[in-house]
Protein backbone atom coordinates (compact mmCIF):
# COMPACT_ATOMS: atom_id res chain seq x y z
CA UNK A 1 0.00 0.00 0.00
CA UNK A 2 1.18 3.34 -1.17
CA UNK A 3 1.78 6.02 1.47
CA UNK A 4 -0.40 9.40 -0.24
CA UNK A 5 0.52 12.67 -0.77
CA UNK A 6 -0.61 15.54 -1.86
CA UNK A 7 1.47 17.63 -4.19
CA UNK A 8 -0.71 20.31 -5.92
CA UNK A 9 -3.39 22.33 -4.61
CA UNK A 10 -5.16 24.54 -6.30
CA UNK A 11 -8.65 27.40 -5.51
CA UNK A 12 -10.75 29.14 -6.84
CA UNK A 13 -13.59 30.79 -4.27
CA UNK A 14 -14.88 33.24 -3.10
CA UNK A 15 -12.01 34.06 -1.02
CA UNK A 16 -9.06 33.96 -3.43
CA UNK A 17 -8.80 32.76 -7.03
CA UNK A 18 -5.87 30.93 -6.06
CA UNK A 19 -4.33 29.26 -2.92
CA UNK A 20 -2.59 32.13 -2.02
CA UNK A 21 -5.05 34.38 -2.27
CA UNK A 22 -7.80 31.71 -1.06
CA UNK A 23 -4.92 31.20 2.48
CA UNK A 24 -4.76 35.13 2.66
CA UNK A 25 -8.51 35.37 3.30
CA UNK A 26 -9.20 32.68 5.49
CA UNK A 27 -5.96 33.69 7.69
CA UNK A 28 -7.55 36.84 7.86
CA UNK A 29 -10.57 35.48 9.34
CA UNK A 30 -12.46 37.21 6.45
CA UNK A 31 -16.19 36.16 5.48
CA UNK A 32 -16.24 36.19 1.69
CA UNK A 33 -20.26 36.48 2.10
CA UNK A 34 -22.03 39.20 0.46
CA UNK A 35 -24.51 40.84 -1.89
CA UNK A 36 -24.92 38.29 -5.24
CA UNK A 37 -24.24 40.36 -8.23
CA UNK A 38 -23.26 37.99 -10.55
CA UNK A 39 -27.40 37.53 -11.28
CA UNK A 40 -30.12 39.79 -10.64
CA UNK A 41 -31.80 38.70 -6.98
CA UNK A 42 -35.49 41.00 -8.04
CA UNK A 43 -37.63 38.25 -7.90
CA UNK A 44 -35.62 36.28 -4.78
CA UNK A 45 -35.89 36.68 -1.07
CA UNK A 46 -32.00 35.45 -1.24
CA UNK A 47 -30.00 38.52 -1.76
CA UNK A 48 -26.27 37.08 -0.04
CA UNK A 49 -23.68 34.26 -1.06
CA UNK A 50 -20.38 33.95 -1.99
CA UNK A 51 -19.58 34.16 -5.40
CA UNK A 52 -16.92 34.13 -6.71
CA UNK A 53 -16.34 37.82 -8.08
CA UNK A 54 -14.43 39.46 -10.70
CA UNK A 55 -13.85 36.14 -12.60
CA UNK A 56 -13.33 37.11 -16.41
CA UNK A 57 -13.25 33.84 -18.36
CA UNK A 58 -11.41 35.79 -21.00
CA UNK A 59 -8.73 35.89 -18.90
CA UNK A 60 -7.99 32.17 -18.24
CA UNK A 61 -9.45 30.66 -21.47
CA UNK A 62 -9.03 31.01 -25.26
CA UNK A 63 -12.76 32.96 -27.02
CA UNK A 64 -13.40 29.50 -29.06
CA UNK A 65 -13.09 27.44 -25.94
CA UNK A 66 -15.53 30.07 -23.63
CA UNK A 67 -18.87 28.46 -24.90
CA UNK A 68 -17.93 24.94 -24.21
CA UNK A 69 -17.22 25.67 -20.66
CA UNK A 70 -19.90 26.06 -18.26
CA UNK A 71 -18.92 28.63 -14.76
CA UNK A 72 -18.63 24.94 -13.35
CA UNK A 73 -16.07 23.91 -15.67
CA UNK A 74 -14.39 27.10 -15.57
CA UNK A 75 -13.65 27.20 -11.82
CA UNK A 76 -12.30 23.48 -12.49
CA UNK A 77 -10.03 24.17 -15.23
CA UNK A 78 -8.32 27.05 -13.35
CA UNK A 79 -7.78 25.38 -9.78
CA UNK A 80 -6.62 22.32 -11.65
CA UNK A 81 -4.36 24.61 -13.52
CA UNK A 82 -2.55 25.76 -10.59
CA UNK A 83 -2.48 22.16 -8.70
CA UNK A 84 -0.74 20.25 -11.42
CA UNK A 85 1.28 23.35 -12.60
CA UNK A 86 2.57 23.51 -8.64
CA UNK A 87 2.84 19.93 -8.37
CA UNK A 88 5.09 19.92 -11.61
CA UNK A 89 3.69 16.39 -13.00
CA UNK A 90 3.59 16.27 -16.61
CA UNK A 91 0.90 13.79 -17.68
CA UNK A 92 1.78 14.26 -21.53
CA UNK A 93 4.81 12.14 -20.80
CA UNK A 94 2.85 8.88 -20.17
CA UNK A 95 1.98 9.33 -16.75
CA UNK A 96 -1.15 10.58 -18.16
CA UNK A 97 -2.53 7.07 -18.61
CA UNK A 98 -1.49 5.55 -15.42
CA UNK A 99 -2.95 8.68 -14.16
CA UNK A 100 -6.81 9.05 -12.73
CA UNK A 101 -8.98 12.30 -12.71
CA UNK A 102 -11.98 12.02 -9.93
CA UNK A 103 -14.18 15.29 -9.90
CA UNK A 104 -16.82 15.92 -7.36
CA UNK A 105 -20.07 17.83 -8.55
CA UNK A 106 -23.39 17.92 -7.11
CA UNK A 107 -25.22 19.23 -10.07
CA UNK A 108 -23.55 20.42 -13.07
CA UNK A 109 -23.67 22.67 -15.39
CA UNK A 110 -26.60 24.62 -13.55
CA UNK A 111 -26.22 28.01 -15.74
CA UNK A 112 -26.17 26.54 -18.65
CA UNK A 113 -29.51 24.73 -17.79
CA UNK A 114 -31.50 27.45 -16.29
CA UNK A 115 -30.55 29.35 -19.48
CA UNK A 116 -31.52 27.59 -21.87
CA UNK A 117 -34.97 26.36 -20.10
CA UNK A 118 -35.60 29.70 -19.85
CA UNK A 119 -35.14 30.70 -23.22
CA UNK A 120 -37.31 27.94 -24.66
CA UNK A 121 -40.11 28.01 -21.85
CA UNK A 122 -40.24 31.95 -21.31
CA UNK A 123 -39.23 32.86 -24.47
CA UNK A 124 -40.32 30.42 -26.89
CA UNK A 125 -37.33 29.63 -28.52
CA UNK A 126 -37.73 27.35 -31.05
CA UNK A 127 -34.35 25.33 -30.67
CA UNK A 128 -30.93 25.13 -28.20
CA UNK A 129 -27.88 25.99 -29.46
CA UNK A 130 -25.80 22.70 -29.97
CA UNK A 131 -23.57 22.91 -26.97
CA UNK A 132 -26.26 22.79 -24.17
CA UNK A 133 -25.96 19.32 -23.20
CA UNK A 134 -22.07 18.92 -23.82
CA UNK A 135 -21.77 21.94 -21.48
CA UNK A 136 -24.40 20.87 -18.87
CA UNK A 137 -23.43 17.39 -18.27
CA UNK A 138 -22.35 17.17 -14.57
CA UNK A 139 -19.11 15.21 -16.13
CA UNK A 140 -18.02 18.32 -17.84
CA UNK A 141 -15.34 19.55 -15.48
CA UNK A 142 -13.55 16.32 -15.10
CA UNK A 143 -13.51 15.69 -19.12
CA UNK A 144 -12.23 19.19 -19.75
CA UNK A 145 -9.48 18.43 -16.96
CA UNK A 146 -8.27 15.30 -18.40
CA UNK A 147 -8.14 17.12 -22.53
CA UNK A 148 -6.48 20.04 -21.00
CA UNK A 149 -3.60 17.97 -19.27
CA UNK A 150 -4.01 14.76 -21.35
CA UNK A 151 -5.04 12.19 -18.41
CA UNK A 152 -6.14 9.20 -20.20
CA UNK A 153 -6.64 6.82 -17.32
CA UNK A 154 -9.80 6.44 -15.16
CA UNK A 155 -11.70 9.53 -14.99
CA UNK A 156 -15.52 10.05 -13.83
CA UNK A 157 -16.90 12.84 -11.76
CA UNK A 158 -18.81 11.64 -8.49
CA UNK A 159 -22.17 13.08 -7.38
CA UNK A 160 -23.19 12.71 -3.85
CA UNK A 161 -24.59 16.50 -3.01
CA UNK A 162 -22.31 17.68 -0.68
CA UNK A 163 -20.21 15.12 -0.19
CA UNK A 164 -19.30 14.87 -3.86
CA UNK A 165 -15.77 16.41 -3.13
CA UNK A 166 -15.05 14.73 -0.42
CA UNK A 167 -16.33 11.29 -2.19
CA UNK A 168 -14.24 12.32 -5.24
CA UNK A 169 -11.25 12.68 -3.09
CA UNK A 170 -11.72 9.55 -1.07
CA UNK A 171 -12.30 7.81 -4.29
CA UNK A 172 -8.55 8.55 -5.69
CA UNK A 173 -6.89 8.50 -2.40
CA UNK A 174 -8.11 4.62 -2.68
CA UNK A 175 -7.02 4.65 -5.98
CA UNK A 176 -3.54 5.67 -5.12
CA UNK A 177 -2.59 3.96 -2.29
CA UNK A 178 -3.69 0.46 -4.15
CA UNK A 179 -1.21 1.21 -7.35
CA UNK A 180 -4.12 1.81 -9.27
CA UNK A 181 -2.97 4.84 -10.08
CA UNK A 182 0.26 6.63 -10.45
CA UNK A 183 -1.08 10.05 -9.57
CA UNK A 184 -4.71 11.54 -9.62
CA UNK A 185 -6.37 14.95 -10.01
CA UNK A 186 -8.96 15.24 -7.43
CA UNK A 187 -11.16 17.42 -5.81
CA UNK A 188 -14.90 19.04 -6.50
CA UNK A 189 -16.57 21.92 -8.58
CA UNK A 190 -19.76 23.73 -8.22
CA UNK A 191 -21.38 26.84 -9.41
CA UNK A 192 -24.77 27.15 -8.07
CA UNK A 193 -26.03 30.61 -8.80
CA UNK A 194 -29.03 30.74 -11.30
CA UNK A 195 -32.58 32.21 -10.61
CA UNK A 196 -33.96 28.66 -10.88
CA UNK A 197 -31.45 26.76 -8.58
CA UNK A 198 -31.90 29.39 -5.66
CA UNK A 199 -35.52 29.25 -5.97
CA UNK A 200 -35.29 25.75 -5.14
CA UNK A 201 -32.86 26.06 -2.21
CA UNK A 202 -35.23 28.61 -0.93
CA UNK A 203 -38.38 26.26 -0.76
CA UNK A 204 -36.45 24.47 1.55
CA UNK A 205 -36.77 27.24 4.05
CA UNK A 206 -32.94 26.58 4.61
CA UNK A 207 -31.60 29.89 3.70
CA UNK A 208 -29.56 32.44 6.11
CA UNK A 209 -31.19 35.97 4.83
CA UNK A 210 -28.35 37.36 7.20
CA UNK A 211 -24.75 35.57 6.63
CA UNK A 212 -24.03 32.16 7.49
CA UNK A 213 -23.38 31.63 11.28
CA UNK A 214 -21.90 28.24 12.00
CA UNK A 215 -22.52 26.70 15.55
CA UNK A 216 -23.71 29.95 16.89
CA UNK A 217 -27.06 30.59 18.81
CA UNK A 218 -28.88 32.91 16.15
CA UNK A 219 -27.91 30.86 13.26
CA UNK A 220 -30.50 30.78 10.81
CA UNK A 221 -29.51 28.25 8.11
CA UNK A 222 -26.78 28.26 5.05
CA UNK A 223 -25.60 30.53 2.64
CA UNK A 224 -24.37 28.97 -0.55
CA UNK A 225 -21.17 29.64 -2.45
CA UNK A 226 -19.44 28.63 -5.66
CA UNK A 227 -15.91 27.69 -6.63
CA UNK A 228 -13.43 24.54 -6.82
CA UNK A 229 -10.42 23.33 -5.69
CA UNK A 230 -8.11 20.48 -7.45
CA UNK A 231 -5.79 18.36 -5.41
CA UNK A 232 -2.48 16.28 -6.98
CA UNK A 233 -2.31 13.30 -4.84
CA UNK A 234 0.76 10.77 -5.75
CA UNK A 235 2.87 7.89 -3.55
CA UNK A 236 5.12 9.71 -1.87
CA UNK A 237 7.94 7.43 -2.63
CA UNK A 238 7.19 8.98 -6.00
CA UNK A 239 7.09 12.71 -4.45
CA UNK A 240 10.32 12.02 -3.00
CA UNK A 241 12.33 10.41 -5.41
CA UNK A 242 11.00 13.84 -7.62
CA UNK A 243 11.89 15.73 -5.28
CA UNK A 244 8.32 17.08 -4.89
CA UNK A 245 7.46 19.66 -2.23
CA UNK A 246 5.14 17.53 -0.61
CA UNK A 247 2.27 19.45 0.93
CA UNK A 248 0.44 17.24 3.59
CA UNK A 249 -0.19 13.83 3.50
CA UNK A 250 -4.04 11.83 3.05
CA UNK A 251 -3.95 9.14 5.55
CA UNK A 252 -7.71 8.57 5.90
CA UNK A 253 -11.06 8.15 4.23
CA UNK A 254 -14.33 6.74 6.00
CA UNK A 255 -17.86 7.00 4.40
CA UNK A 256 -21.44 5.46 5.47
CA UNK A 257 -25.37 6.52 4.51
CA UNK A 258 -27.62 7.14 7.07
CA UNK A 259 -30.13 5.51 4.95
CA UNK A 260 -33.01 7.74 6.67
CA UNK A 261 -34.35 11.03 5.96
CA UNK A 262 -33.71 12.77 2.22
CA UNK A 263 -32.60 15.79 3.78
CA UNK A 264 -32.43 15.60 7.83
CA UNK A 265 -29.03 14.84 9.00
CA UNK A 266 -28.24 12.30 11.48
CA UNK A 267 -25.97 11.58 14.51
CA UNK A 268 -25.00 7.86 13.48
CA UNK A 269 -24.19 8.00 9.82
CA UNK A 270 -21.78 11.05 10.99
CA UNK A 271 -20.19 9.97 13.81
CA UNK A 272 -19.97 6.65 11.75
CA UNK A 273 -18.22 8.44 8.94
CA UNK A 274 -15.58 9.83 11.26
CA UNK A 275 -15.07 6.70 13.47
CA UNK A 276 -14.63 4.93 10.19
CA UNK A 277 -12.13 7.66 8.71
CA UNK A 278 -10.09 7.27 12.31
CA UNK A 279 -10.43 3.57 11.72
CA UNK A 280 -8.82 3.65 8.23
CA UNK A 281 -5.80 6.07 8.85
CA UNK A 282 -5.38 4.39 12.35
CA UNK A 283 -5.45 7.46 14.14
CA UNK A 284 -6.37 7.53 17.81
CA UNK A 285 -9.37 9.93 18.56
CA UNK A 286 -7.02 11.74 21.02
CA UNK A 287 -4.69 12.36 18.30
CA UNK A 288 -6.75 14.81 15.93
CA UNK A 289 -5.72 18.43 16.31
CA UNK A 290 -8.30 20.11 14.13
CA UNK A 291 -11.69 19.64 12.74
CA UNK A 292 -12.94 21.25 9.42
CA UNK A 293 -16.48 20.86 10.55
CA UNK A 294 -19.30 20.74 7.63
CA UNK A 295 -20.85 23.21 9.71
CA UNK A 296 -23.53 24.59 7.59
CA UNK A 297 -25.02 27.05 9.60
CA UNK A 298 -28.38 24.93 9.76
CA UNK A 299 -30.17 24.22 13.28
CA UNK A 300 -30.31 20.38 12.56
CA UNK A 301 -26.66 20.26 10.83
CA UNK A 302 -24.90 22.41 13.76
CA UNK A 303 -26.16 20.70 16.78
CA UNK A 304 -26.12 16.94 15.19
CA UNK A 305 -22.94 17.20 14.21
CA UNK A 306 -21.57 18.29 17.87
CA UNK A 307 -23.60 15.22 18.93
CA UNK A 308 -21.21 13.34 16.69
CA UNK A 309 -18.36 14.85 17.74
CA UNK A 310 -19.02 14.11 21.18
CA UNK A 311 -19.68 10.68 20.55
CA UNK A 312 -16.34 9.70 18.58
CA UNK A 313 -13.74 11.84 20.36
CA UNK A 314 -15.25 11.41 23.78
CA UNK A 315 -13.40 13.26 26.23
CA UNK A 316 -11.17 15.23 23.17
CA UNK A 317 -13.76 16.44 21.90
CA UNK A 318 -13.63 19.30 24.07
CA UNK A 319 -9.81 19.62 23.39
CA UNK A 320 -10.76 19.64 19.53
CA UNK A 321 -10.37 22.88 17.44
CA UNK A 322 -13.73 22.51 15.10
CA UNK A 323 -14.31 25.18 12.88
CA UNK A 324 -16.38 26.06 9.95
CA UNK A 325 -15.09 27.68 6.95
CA UNK A 326 -18.63 27.81 5.23
CA UNK A 327 -18.43 30.71 7.36
CA UNK A 328 -15.92 32.65 4.83
CA UNK A 329 -16.55 30.79 1.88
CA UNK A 330 -19.70 29.98 1.69
CA UNK A 331 -21.61 26.64 1.35
CA UNK A 332 -19.93 25.26 -1.88
CA UNK A 333 -21.83 21.94 -2.42
CA UNK A 334 -20.36 19.87 -4.79
CA UNK A 335 -16.82 21.40 -4.39
CA UNK A 336 -17.46 21.77 -0.33
CA UNK A 337 -15.39 19.33 0.78
CA UNK A 338 -12.35 20.22 -1.60
CA UNK A 339 -12.25 23.38 -0.65
CA UNK A 340 -12.68 22.90 3.13
CA UNK A 341 -9.74 20.25 2.72
CA UNK A 342 -7.96 22.88 0.71
CA UNK A 343 -8.60 25.45 3.70
CA UNK A 344 -7.31 22.80 5.98
CA UNK A 345 -3.80 22.33 4.45
CA UNK A 346 -3.18 25.87 3.78
CA UNK A 347 -3.73 26.36 7.20
CA UNK A 348 -1.48 23.72 8.09
CA UNK A 349 1.42 24.26 6.33
CA UNK A 350 0.83 27.91 7.42
CA UNK A 351 0.48 27.14 10.66
CA UNK A 352 -3.10 28.72 12.00
CA UNK A 353 -6.65 27.50 12.54
CA UNK A 354 -8.86 29.19 10.44
CA UNK A 355 -11.99 30.78 12.45
CA UNK A 356 -15.36 30.47 12.47
CA UNK A 357 -16.95 33.77 11.40
CA UNK A 358 -19.76 35.27 12.09
CA UNK A 359 -20.51 33.83 15.24
CA UNK A 360 -22.03 35.75 18.07
CA UNK A 361 -23.35 33.21 21.04
CA UNK A 362 -22.86 30.09 22.04
CA UNK A 363 -25.64 27.51 21.56
CA UNK A 364 -26.26 24.83 24.82
CA UNK A 365 -26.03 22.38 21.84
CA UNK A 366 -22.89 23.29 19.99
CA UNK A 367 -20.79 23.39 23.28
CA UNK A 368 -17.41 22.77 21.64
CA UNK A 369 -14.43 25.00 20.08
CA UNK A 370 -16.01 26.32 17.58
CA UNK A 371 -12.43 29.33 16.84
CA UNK A 372 -15.11 32.09 17.15
CA UNK A 373 -14.09 34.41 14.85
CA UNK A 374 -10.40 35.33 15.23
CA UNK A 375 -7.55 32.84 13.38
CA UNK A 376 -5.45 31.43 15.86
CA UNK A 377 -2.09 31.41 15.19
CA UNK A 378 -0.90 27.49 16.10
CA UNK A 379 0.89 24.78 14.26
CA UNK A 380 -1.23 21.22 13.76
CA UNK A 381 -0.50 17.93 12.84
CA UNK A 382 -3.81 15.96 12.40
CA UNK A 383 -6.62 17.13 10.82
CA UNK A 384 -9.79 15.75 9.52
CA UNK A 385 -13.07 17.18 7.22
CA UNK A 386 -15.99 16.30 7.08
CA UNK A 387 -19.17 16.38 4.99
CA UNK A 388 -22.38 15.59 5.43
CA UNK A 389 -25.13 15.47 2.23
CA UNK A 390 -28.46 15.70 1.59
CA UNK A 391 -29.32 11.80 0.96
CA UNK A 392 -27.56 10.81 4.00
CA UNK A 393 -24.35 10.19 2.64
CA UNK A 394 -21.69 11.17 4.97
CA UNK A 395 -17.83 11.30 4.21
CA UNK A 396 -14.61 12.32 5.96
CA UNK A 397 -11.04 12.55 4.83
CA UNK A 398 -7.61 12.80 7.49
CA UNK A 399 -4.84 14.79 6.52
CA UNK A 400 -1.73 14.52 8.40
CA UNK A 401 1.70 17.45 8.24
CA UNK A 402 3.70 16.32 5.81
CA UNK B 1 -62.06 34.31 7.90
CA UNK B 2 -63.97 31.23 8.30
CA UNK B 3 -63.35 30.35 4.17
CA UNK B 4 -59.82 30.95 5.09
CA UNK B 5 -60.16 28.64 8.17
CA UNK B 6 -61.91 25.89 6.41
CA UNK B 7 -59.74 25.72 3.48
CA UNK B 8 -56.64 25.95 5.46
CA UNK B 9 -58.02 22.42 7.57
CA UNK B 10 -58.60 20.79 4.23
CA UNK B 11 -54.98 21.70 3.18
CA UNK B 12 -53.47 20.40 6.52
CA UNK B 13 -56.03 17.35 6.00
CA UNK B 14 -54.53 16.59 2.54
CA UNK B 15 -51.12 16.60 3.39
CA UNK B 16 -51.63 14.55 6.36
CA UNK B 17 -53.91 11.81 4.06
CA UNK B 18 -56.33 12.15 6.63
CA UNK B 19 -60.37 13.41 6.30
CA UNK B 20 -60.93 16.69 7.27
CA UNK B 21 -62.91 16.01 9.51
CA UNK B 22 -59.97 14.55 11.92
CA UNK B 23 -58.33 18.17 11.40
CA UNK B 24 -59.91 20.98 14.47
CA UNK B 25 -58.00 23.95 15.39
CA UNK B 26 -56.89 22.39 18.45
CA UNK B 27 -54.88 19.17 16.62
CA UNK B 28 -51.15 19.63 16.76
CA UNK B 29 -49.28 18.99 13.79
CA UNK B 30 -47.09 16.77 15.48
CA UNK B 31 -50.09 14.90 16.26
CA UNK B 32 -50.51 14.17 12.48
CA UNK B 33 -47.14 12.66 12.01
CA UNK B 34 -45.95 16.20 10.27
CA UNK B 35 -42.42 16.41 10.29
CA UNK B 36 -39.83 17.93 8.51
CA UNK B 37 -40.30 17.90 4.59
CA UNK B 38 -43.96 17.72 5.22
CA UNK B 39 -44.35 20.79 7.42
CA UNK B 40 -42.05 22.40 3.78
CA UNK B 41 -44.59 21.10 1.49
CA UNK B 42 -47.64 21.86 3.93
CA UNK B 43 -46.39 25.43 3.98
CA UNK B 44 -46.10 25.47 -0.22
CA UNK B 45 -49.34 24.07 -0.22
CA UNK B 46 -50.18 27.21 1.26
CA UNK B 47 -48.70 29.20 -0.25
CA UNK B 48 -50.08 27.97 -3.44
CA UNK B 49 -53.73 27.89 -2.29
CA UNK B 50 -54.08 31.48 -0.73
CA UNK B 51 -51.40 33.32 -3.04
CA UNK B 52 -49.42 33.96 -0.03
CA UNK B 53 -45.82 34.78 1.05
CA UNK B 54 -45.24 32.78 4.44
CA UNK B 55 -42.08 33.65 6.18
CA UNK B 56 -41.05 30.43 7.15
CA UNK B 57 -37.49 29.38 7.78
CA UNK B 58 -37.08 25.89 9.21
CA UNK B 59 -33.72 26.83 11.04
CA UNK B 60 -35.80 29.50 13.18
CA UNK B 61 -39.13 27.39 13.94
CA UNK B 62 -39.61 27.50 17.72
CA UNK B 63 -37.39 30.40 18.28
CA UNK B 64 -37.74 33.80 16.73
CA UNK B 65 -39.83 32.83 13.83
CA UNK B 66 -43.07 31.61 12.58
CA UNK B 67 -43.87 28.36 14.63
CA UNK B 68 -46.27 25.87 13.70
CA UNK B 69 -47.87 23.61 16.50
CA UNK B 70 -51.25 23.22 15.92
CA UNK B 71 -53.87 23.68 13.06
CA UNK B 72 -54.93 26.47 14.63
CA UNK B 73 -51.59 28.32 14.90
CA UNK B 74 -51.14 27.90 10.76
CA UNK B 75 -54.89 29.16 10.22
CA UNK B 76 -54.30 32.51 12.23
CA UNK B 77 -51.17 32.90 10.01
CA UNK B 78 -52.80 32.21 6.94
CA UNK B 79 -55.50 34.62 7.91
CA UNK B 80 -52.87 37.27 9.02
CA UNK B 81 -50.69 37.01 5.73
CA UNK B 82 -53.57 37.19 3.37
CA UNK B 83 -55.04 40.15 5.06
CA UNK B 84 -51.48 41.90 5.05
CA UNK B 85 -50.42 40.47 1.57
CA UNK B 86 -54.05 41.21 -0.01
CA UNK B 87 -53.78 44.78 -0.63
CA UNK B 88 -49.78 44.31 -1.99
CA UNK B 89 -50.83 41.81 -4.22
CA UNK B 90 -54.19 44.14 -6.00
Amino acid sequence: MNRVVVTGLGVCAAPGKNAADFSASLRAGRSAIGPLTIISTDALNTKIGAQVSDFDPATYFAENKIGLYDRSTQFALVAAREAIAQSGLQFRDGLGAKSAAIIGCGVGGQATQDENYRRLYAEGAKRLHPFTIPKLMVNAPCSHITMEHGITGPSFVVASACSSANHAIGVAFQMVRAGMAEAAVTGGTESVFTFGTIKGWEALRVMAPDTCRPFSRDRKGMVLGEGAAILVLEPRERALARGAAILAEIIGFGSTSDAADIVLPGVDGAAGAMAACLEDARLAPGEVDYVNAHGTGTAANDATETKALHRVFGDHAKRLAVSSTKSMHGHTLGAAGAIELAATIVAMREEFIPPTANYTMPDPQCDLDYVPNETRSKSFDVAISNSFAFGGHNAVVAVRRA
Amino acid sequence: MADVASDVLEVIAKQAKVEPAAVARETELADLNLESLDTIELIFALEERFNIEIPFNANEAGTSGISFTTAGDVIDAVAQLVAEQKGEKA
